[in-house]
């Protein structure tokens, strides 16, 4: 747990606090995301976590202990620091510079490479093609999950984050956003997260914090800020289409369709007729016997393939989310691809079912009618 | 590829140059251009001005990396900044009073010898070692030491593993600009007996003897790329 009393922050040479009596409490495996403009403070208020700036006044405890009280370097060893990509150490290599912490802890040799593979491997990058690499030669969405594998090379209970999705491409982004709450999902560590981005605070957040001029201005959950925020200011800040931004919150696991239509590959083409007529559809998805999907086949594509199995008419389907993806995920692939539905697959390629356009928009009108 | 231009850069540069080396002494020994050059352009003297030569400026330099790398390291600490600021002003300005005075103005408190000749060239040699581990140390990009102080390395460490690993090319660059004009001033060395190549120069220079005075500059000019090679290659190899 996190707490912070009253805690001020004034930068020498500066007229203005950067942080004004900042009292909030984060409770254990949560993710609080310090959210507003630049310069409203949330990054000093974070690195006034693990010391990387002293409050001028007021108390922070970690774990019920008094941080000022600690040695700083003690402290930072027990709290991961997640920086954007530029973080990273341009002359060591992926391994050395996930090493780093346990390396500064004095772990024996082994354990580091042991743990080294083991992080590689969590963040999706194979030890055996990546270990040896500078960070100079991966791309940026590589990077930025070095930069988290980094931080949790010692397991810390407590990562800071800073932007730590910032400088990636919005589809890299979205898929790092996933894994990473995916991740967080077993791990339960207490993070503080800051952003400026409050799509990104929406669906990283169990708990958001609305900064600015160096205020706390509200502090509550997602769905709350939404529909209750305290003040012009904080409305501003979600926006008008806030019906849009509750998409970020609701994960396609909960409301994926199963009563998808779909057919064998051996299917003949009679049989993806009478699919389609029974569920009143155009299209109808090819799945094998372990579930897989193989395919999907839409009305104009049976014309002239008489006698033909549904496996040698199928097309791939590319419109596809993972199991874990929100809805605002789903929304996106449908507007890049053109469809008006996408498929839910989870990790191993199994279709878990299909979500419409049309489901979307009846949830966004009743929840603006609500 | 990479190992083979290692090979190469250790074995065949250095033995071309000291080719180039071999074949000047041995040109200028056997042409010496007349019987007052032909006393000095003797194999066991010119050798013997040669180790000089190169002792000046490997003592010089050496004794330089050793001052002026702790100094450039501790200006570049947060806490001795405005320090710092001052040290660079100071080491910019004496960069312009030329080498013949420094070693001139040695020579007044120290008097004749090598070692004034490798005091005089190690003061010279300072500047450009210790304004470059300053400007390669703070040219660490601040992210980078942000996140490396974020994570619980400790100052010694993130100097050792981080600051100086990464100011590693600019501060080699001092050093090898370093060396290269301490090759050149060490020929100055004649004029405070302190020997060296100079001798040839200068002697060449008093009795008008082009031999002498090419046998001396072309030597100094290939101990100057050898020395640099060499350190460039260190660098490829070490940094």
């Amino acid at each position: 747990m996190i707490k912070l009393e009253q805690v001020s922050r004034v930068f020498p040479g500066s007229e203005v606090p950067a942080v004004v009596d900042l009292t909030m409490t984060i409770g254990d495996g949560e993710v609080c995301v310090l959210v507003g403009p630049s310069g409203c403070g949330k990054t000093t208020t974070m690195k006034m976590i693990n010391r990387l700036i002293d409050p001028t006044s007021g108390k922070i405890y970690v774990n019920d202990q008094d941080t000022s009280k600690i040695d700083p370097i003690a402290l930072r060893l027990g709290i991961g620091y997640v920086i954007q990509e530029i973080g990273l150490f341009p002359h060591m290599t992926i391994a050395e510079n996930v090493a780093t912490v346990p390396r500064e802890k004095g772990w024996p040799r082994d354990r580091i490479n042991q743990r080294v593979d083991e992080l590689m491997h969590l963040v999706g990058l194979n030890p055996g093609t990546y270990r040896n690499r500078l960070p100079a030669d991966l791309s940026g969405g590589q990077r930025q999950r070095v930069g988290v594998a980094r931080a949790m090379a010692a397991d810390p209970p407590i990562l800071l984050m800073d932007e730590p999705f910032g400088a990636v491409d919005p589809i890299t982004r979205a898929r790092l956003q996933n894994e990473f709450l995916r991740l967080q999902e077993q791990m339960k560590k207490t993070i503080v997260f800051v952003t400026h981005d409050i799509d990104e605070a929406i669906k990283m957040g169990d708990r958001i914090a609305v900064m600015r001029d160096g205020r706390l201005v509200q502090y509550e959950e997602p769905d709350k800020l939404l529909s209750m925020p305290a003040d012009d200011f904080v409305a501003t800040l979600v926006g008008r289409n806030r019906s849009i931004k509750r998409l970020h919150l609701i994960k396609v696991n909960d409301v994926v369709q199963n009563e998808t239509p779909f057919v064998t590959p051996e299917a003949s083409v009679d049989e993806i007729r009478s699919a389609m007529e029974e569920r009143k559809t155009n299209t109808v998805l090819v799945v094998n016997a372990v579930n897989k999907l193989q395919g999907v086949i839409s009305r104009a594509e049976l014309k002239g393939v008489e006698g033909a199995r549904a496996a040698q008419i199928a097309q791939p389907v590319q419109n596809t989310v993972e199991w874990g993806a929100t809805l605002n995920d789903a929304l996106a692939v449908m507007l890049n691809y053109g469809e008006r539905y996408v498929a839910v697959v989870n990790s191993r390629e199994e279709l878990k079912g299909v979500i419409t356009l049309n489901y979307l928009l009846d949830l966004v009108r009743d929840d603006a009618a609500a | 590829m990479r190992q083979r231009n290692r090979v190469l850069g250790w074995t065949v540069m250095p033995l071309f140059l000291l080719a180039c080396g071999a074949f000047t002494i041995y040109y200028f020994v056997e042409n010496p251009g007349g019987a007052m050059a032909a006393r000095l352009l003797i194999y066991p003297n010119v050798f013997k001005l040669i180790q000089q030569h190169v002792l000046l400026v490997v003592v010089s330099s050496l004794l330089a990396i050793a001052t002026a790398l702790p100094l450039g390291i501790l200006i570049s600490r947060p806490r001795f900044r405005t320090l710092g600021l001052v040290v660079e002003n100071v080491v910019n300005v004496a960069q312009t009073v030329p080498s013949l005075a420094v070693l001139a103005l040695a020579f007044t408190f120290l008097g004749w010898g090598f070692n004034t000749a490798v005091f005089a060239l190690w003061c010279y040699s300072l500047l450009p070692i210790l304004r470059n581990t300053y400007a390669g140390i703070r040219s660490v990009s601040p992210s980078i030491l942000e996140a490396a102080r974020g994570m619980g390395m400790t100052p010694g460490h993130i100097l050792g593993r981080i600051e100086l690993p990464l100011a590693t090319p600019i501060i080699m660059g001092g050093i090898r600009t370093a060396v290269v004009i301490n090759v050149g001033t060490a020929t100055l060395a004649t004029f405070i007996a302190g020997g060296g190549l100079g001798d040839l120069i200068v002697t060449g220079i008093g009795v008008r003897r082009t031999e002498l005075i090419l046998a001396g500059a072309i030597l100094s000019a290939v101990l100057a790329i050898l020395l640099d090679h060499l350190l460039s290659q260190a660098e490829a190899e070490f940094g």
